[in-house]
């Protein structure tokens, strides 16, 4: 038997796998499909001081290997999600991770601090998402935004903070860097790329917000990219994500330098997906004579 | 919850019925048995490129030997509907349902029903036609067409249809609402499914004569579980899920009460 568990800020996960945020619900939805005890955490979508009613529809294309989303972090708001979504997921020998997203650093502070008193082991501050107009991405591409806002979560936060980064930017490795020395104590990598899909029949916009954000396989290889570029620059963990759909995607991540990986739009094109990976590392660690998971993190250098 | 099966599905048959509209029957293990009228399935495509899962409608539903009838358009050339044309007796396709909530067939009990299917949205009314035959209940059909006509003798072995044709070629010359005006149908509840500004009128209709109408909408999806909030329509409250004026079409719906919702 391989040790699959691995350690993110002090907290222990059973596994690397965990779900990405916005994919997954609160794991109401795909608990009928697999044990959320298999999973080494669960990301929750983003939690909002108040209700959020995203944007308008069509909010999803597909694109080839890959999907357009301009959901626009709808979410029934923080009160909501403490009093309904996490004592459902607390039912779960898993660890649970809260998505917080908000359009200012008082929103953002305001989650922050409601969540501090609720069993939430690490908290994921998404300053990346590209299909909000205020907030979210418009921290995650200056430096300097992303060091106030770090460090303004980091002073009220009583869980360990990972701070959740944005592909589109010119230096991957200058804005973990700057999270890191802000005194994120994780990052997580990568959100979606800003991406457009017109219908040349209709020569209108697909998406009713234009752009939205691409993920799925066609990112992967931006991705590992990416998450080799940050590792190279900071000590603090990462997790990976970006286009996983099987274990061997994941163990590339991990072998660029994640601690952990989150599997994501993968879950809509087979929902049993993320439980296959987690069953899937574990055999192939166990047949490449893997005895502990670590051993390849971050192993090519 | 209702309980969700993904499964591999053998297709029994499949048949072109007008231009570019299938009809596929497949051989599920516990799909059909727990599926109802109005709710739908979610098909993978071969092709790995394409990620997402496409919604489809159910049309007919043999609870007892497991089988499911799906009847759809090929919406262009290289999409998911149009590899799913190709399948052969024998072939196998992955599935994943029933999804959604389906028609509240019981709100029929004591009413004249009339089941309006629109185009594309002519299938699921199928479904209903044949559930409330056989629980007793004589609903009539209202269909609407373009030109071609489909799946309109499945409908008249069973109920008493009235048909519209936007080029007049067959029944009334018009919509179907023009059609149930133009018979005097006079109906206490209707049942529907079709393209957006039919489902409006069939709502403005049903206001001005103060009678239910449950209306099966249709939205861009990713999960069809509910999860992504992808597919959401603006409702006229609060939704109790989402706490936002938005319900999930996959999940709350397909099928609302129309002036739950903002069309």
């Amino acid at each position: 038997m391989s040790a699959m568990e691995v350690t993110l800020a002090g907290v222990t996960l059973k596994n690397p796998v965990m779900t990405a945020s916005g994919t997954f619900g609160s794991g109401m939805e795909y608990a009928a499909f697999g044990d959320l005890g298999r999973l080494g955490a669960v990301v929750t979508k983003g939690v909002a001081a108040v209700p959020w009613p995203g944007n308008p529809v069509p909010r999803v294309a597909e694109t080839p290997s890959g999907m357009l989303n301009a959901i626009g972090l709808q979410n029934p708001g923080v009160e909501v999600f403490c009093t309904r979504d996490l004592p459902f997921l607390k039912q779960f020998d898993t660890k649970v991770i809260v998505n917080v997203c908000g359009h200012s650093e008082a929103e953002y502070c305001e989650v922050v601090e409601r969540l501090s008193e609720e069993p939430v082991d690490l908290l994921e501050i998404n300053v990346s998402c590209p299909n909000v107009k205020e907030g979210g991405i418009a921290f995650g591409q200056d430096p300097a935004a992303l060091s106030a806002i770090t460090r303004s979560v980091k002073r009220l936060a009583r869980q360990p903070v990972i701070m959740k980064l944005s592909p589109n930017v010119t230096d991957i490795a200058l804005m973990a860097k700057t999270a890191q020395d802000a005194g994120a104590d994780a990052i997580s990598l990568i959100n979606t790329l800003l991406g457009m899909k017109i219908d040349i029949y209709r020569r209108q916009f697909v998406l009713a917000n234009r752009t939205g954000g691409l993920s799925g396989p066609a990112i992967h290889p931006v991705a590992v990219r990416m998450v080799y570029q940050a590792a190279q620059a900071v000590q603090i963990p990462i997790i990976g994500m970006g286009g996983i759909a099987s274990a061997a995607d994941a163990l590339e991540m991990m072998m660029a330098g994640a601690t952990a990986v989150s599997v994501g739009t993968a879950t809509f094109a087979d929902p049993l997906t993320v439980f296959k990976i987690a069953r899937d590392m574990e055999a192939f660690a166990e047949t490449q004579g893997i005895r502990d998971i670590r051993e390849i993190i971050g192993i090519v250098k | 919850m209702n309980q969700i099966f993904q499964e591999h599905c053998r297709v029994l048959s499949q048949e072109e019925l007008a231009p570019g509209i299938f009809s596929l029957w497949l051989q599920t293990e516990g799909i059909a048995a727990a599926a109802r009228p109005g709710q739908f399935v979610s098909l993978y495509c071969r092709d790995r490129q394409k990620l997402l899962p496409r919604p489809v409608s159910l049309c007919e539903i043999d609870r007892k030997t497991g089988a499911l009838r799906l009847v759809y358009r090929v919406t262009g050339p290289g999409t998911g509907t149009e590899e799913f044309s190709r399948l052969a007796t024998g072939e196998e396709i992955r599935i994943l349902g029933p999804l959604g909530n389906g028609f509240p067939l019981e709100e029929a009990e004591g009413r004249r029903t009339i089941l309006v299917g629109g185009g594309i949205g002519i299938p699921p009314m199928l479904g209903a036609a044949k559930a409330l035959t056989a629980g007793g209940f004589r609903p009539q059909a209202v269909l609407g067409y373009r030109d071609n006509l489909f799946l309109k003798e499945d409908f008249e072995a069973r109920v008493s249809v009235v048909t519209a044709t936007e080029d007049g070629s067959c029944g009334w010359h018009g919509t179907v609402l023009d059609a149930i005006k133009g018979e005097a149908m006079d109906p206490e509840i209707i049942f529907a499914c079709g393209p957006r500004p039919m489902l409006k009128a069939l709502a403005a209709y049903a206001a001005e004569r103060n009678i239910p109408c449950w209306i099966s909408m249709e939205e861009r999806m990713a999960c069809g579980v509910g999860a992504c909030l992808g597919c959401v329509c603006e409702t006229a409250a609060v939704d109790d899920h989402s706490h936002v004026h938005n319900a999930r079409v996959c999940t709350d719906g397909p099928v609302f009460l129309s002036r739950e919702v903002v069309l």
